[in-house]
């Protein structure tokens, strides 16, 4: 198992790597259009082939899996920093404010998830710049998806709270910042690490459901689940091989992350 | 003294069913909030494209700024909602010009069709190979159920709606896909837990059949989680169903839900997050209740 976690890991680093270093070359522009060839098949000058526009998929994967790759793990911390606010420190605090965090949390966990996305994405303005787009995407991520970390970190800072180390801490007179930054932080470290490499997957997948109802990284600026779309053209133009390697990319990703997360700590 | 028990066993049954009606009509109440909240709240909200329309008069166009005005107030937009939906008038989509209640009543029909499906033949599937990765002892087929899960979950519900219609395969079945991995990965890790407990492993000792062990020792102590999971799966099935139906062209509720969303048809889209909190409350209640029940009467 631990070879293939490393395998996992080398995967998903070469991966990284290739799409960073990559989308940094000339070369690789991913909304130059070449008109004379659109919808063309693998050649020396375009690996993958072109898109319905003309242009390059290899240069369109590099820049997608990057900004997939950059953003992602972004939503995820800052999924992370509130669950650790509002799960972490009720948890820790107790009483009420632990009950109505708990029912808060509740609340957000029955509400479906890609529902309340889509709601809010298709609230932006029409003129917004694919950037911007891109960033409020998975900002939104980040922001709604919060509640399944925060009830985990909850219920363990809960645990924490009773624990004897604490108890005896307390009762040494230590203060609080120190306690929190000494003792309960670095005991939280592992449940928060396995909780952020899960949420990464899982916000690249929330992102390509939502790219693929249109509503996610506006064109032209490519991310995984947006070159995903080129799987509709897949029905009128023929299923061409290369039309998949978003979808393939995107699994070897996602499945790599799922593999190199040590599930165990998760819980 | 057995009958006194049973009566306050039912006293407190009934407390609990009376509990959890309300927490579930109050999540469904705050959940309604939140999504107009969020709404309200979103860049954009308040521009509207009819205002673009060159044909509109100054005083159409005033009526839909003023229609919008009232919107932006979103606590007694919300509770003057509420009064109107306690004498059964759910309002006028902005986007169909249609009373909700008849366009509700329309798709509600085919996305529960879609999701029963749907559902049965995820729970089907991933049911018949887990028990027969249990009964067989196959580590082949436990493989290779794993590792086909393992890649259903990585691909995005939208990507195996749109390769459904690719194959031409019925909506359900791209639903089903979508389920299928979630359920069998669940299902997987807790039988194979519950195998390795001390009771089963006396039990193949003393050379029970792997059925028996299968029928007697294993489903008995799984069937509390396995209810819970089924209202789990209903949430799951009502979420997948958005990408599912907007993609492969289902006129159900995901597709509304979508369609709403596009068009900002604010009362639609309080509605249906309405109707969706319900659905997924109510199944999660009921299947903690089965649960409780069945844990009382173990």
């Amino acid at each position: 198992m631990k070879a293939i976690r490393l395998a996992a890991t080398v995967l998903i680093v070469v991966i990284a790597m290739a799409s960073v270093l990559g989308s940094l070359l000339p070369v690789f522009d991913y909304a130059r259009q070449d008109r004379e060839r659109i919808n063309a098949g693998v050649s020396a000058a375009h690996w993958l082939g072109t898109d319905d526009l003309g242009r390059d998929r290899l240069s369109r994967l590099l820049h997608g899996t990057q900004v997939s790759l950059l953003l992602a793990p972004a939503a995820a911390a800052l999924s992370m920093l509130l669950a650790l606010v509002i799960g972490a420190a009720s948890g820790l605090i107790g009483g009420f404010a632990e009950r109505s965090s708990k029912l808060i949390i509740d609340l957000f966990l029955s509400i479906p998830w890609l529902f309340l996305l889509l709601i809010v994405r298709a609230m932006l303005p029409l003129n917004t710049s694919p950037a911007l787009s891109a960033v409020v995407t998975f900002l939104m991520l980040g922001a709604l998806g919060w509640a399944a970390p925060a009830r985990i970190l909850q219920a363990r800072a809960s645990r924490l709270r009773h624990a004897p180390f604490i108890l005896l801490a307390r009762a040494a007179g230590i203060s609080r910042c120190r306690l929190v930054s000494h003792h309960v932080l670095p005991n939280l470290r592992p449940v928060l690490l396995a909780q952020f490499w899960i949420s990464v997957p899982v916000f690249i997948l929330a992102e390509a459901n939502l790219s693929l109802l249109g509503l996610g990284v506006a064109e032209p600026l490519p991310s995984l689940g947006s070159l995903l779309r080129e799987l509709e053209s897949a029905l009128s133009l023929g299923s061409d091989v290369c039309r998949f390697a978003a979808l393939m990319v995107l699994i070897l990703v996602v499945s790599s992350l799922q593999i190199a997360v040590p599930q165990q700590e998760a819980c | 003294m057995e009958m006194e028990r049973s009566e306050r066993g039912a006293g407190d049954g009934w407390k609990s069913v009376l509990r959890r009606v309300l927490l579930a009509a109050m999540t469904v109440l705050a959940g309604g909030l939140i999504s107009a909240t969020l709404v309200r709240y979103a860049p954009g909200f308040g521009s509207d494209e009819r205002q673009l329309d060159a044909r509109l008069s100054s005083a159409s166009l005033a009526a839909i700024r003023d229609a919008n005005a009232s919107e932006r107030r979103i606590l007694p937009y919300y509770a003057g909602y509420i009064a109107r939906a306690l004498h059964g008038d759910l309002g006028i989509s902005r986007s169909l010009n249609r009373p909700i209640q008849q366009i509700l009543a329309e798709r509600l029909s085919i996305t529960s069709l879609l999701a029963v499906k749907a559902l049965l033949v995820a729970w089907l599937a991933a049911l018949s190979l887990v028990f027969a990765a249990g009964v067989l002892r196959l580590p082949a087929l436990s493989l290779s159920s794993s590792i086909g899960s393992g890649v259903l979950l990585c691909i995005p519900a939208g990507a195996l709606a749109l390769l459904s219609v690719l194959l031409n395969a019925p909506g359900y079945l791209a639903l089903a896909v979508v389920l299928f991995p979630k359920l069998n990965r669940y299902l997987s890790n807790l039988t194979a837990a519950t195998v390795s407990m001390p009771h089963v492993l006396a039990a193949r000792a003393k050379g029970l059949s792997e059925t028996q062990i299968l029928v007697w020792h294993v489903i008995p102590v799984i069937k509390g989680e396995v209810l819970a999971l089924a209202g789990v799966s209903v949430g799951l099935a009502i979420s997948a169903a958005i990408p599912v139906e907007a993609l492969c062209g289902i006129p159900g509720i995901g597709q509304l839900a979508w369609q709403s969303a596009l068009a900002r048809d604010l009362p639609l889209l309080i509605n249906l997050s309405m109707l969706v909190i319900a659905g997924v409350t109510l199944a999660n209640s009921g299947a903690d209740l089965l649960s409780a029940d069945r844990g009382q009467a173990a």
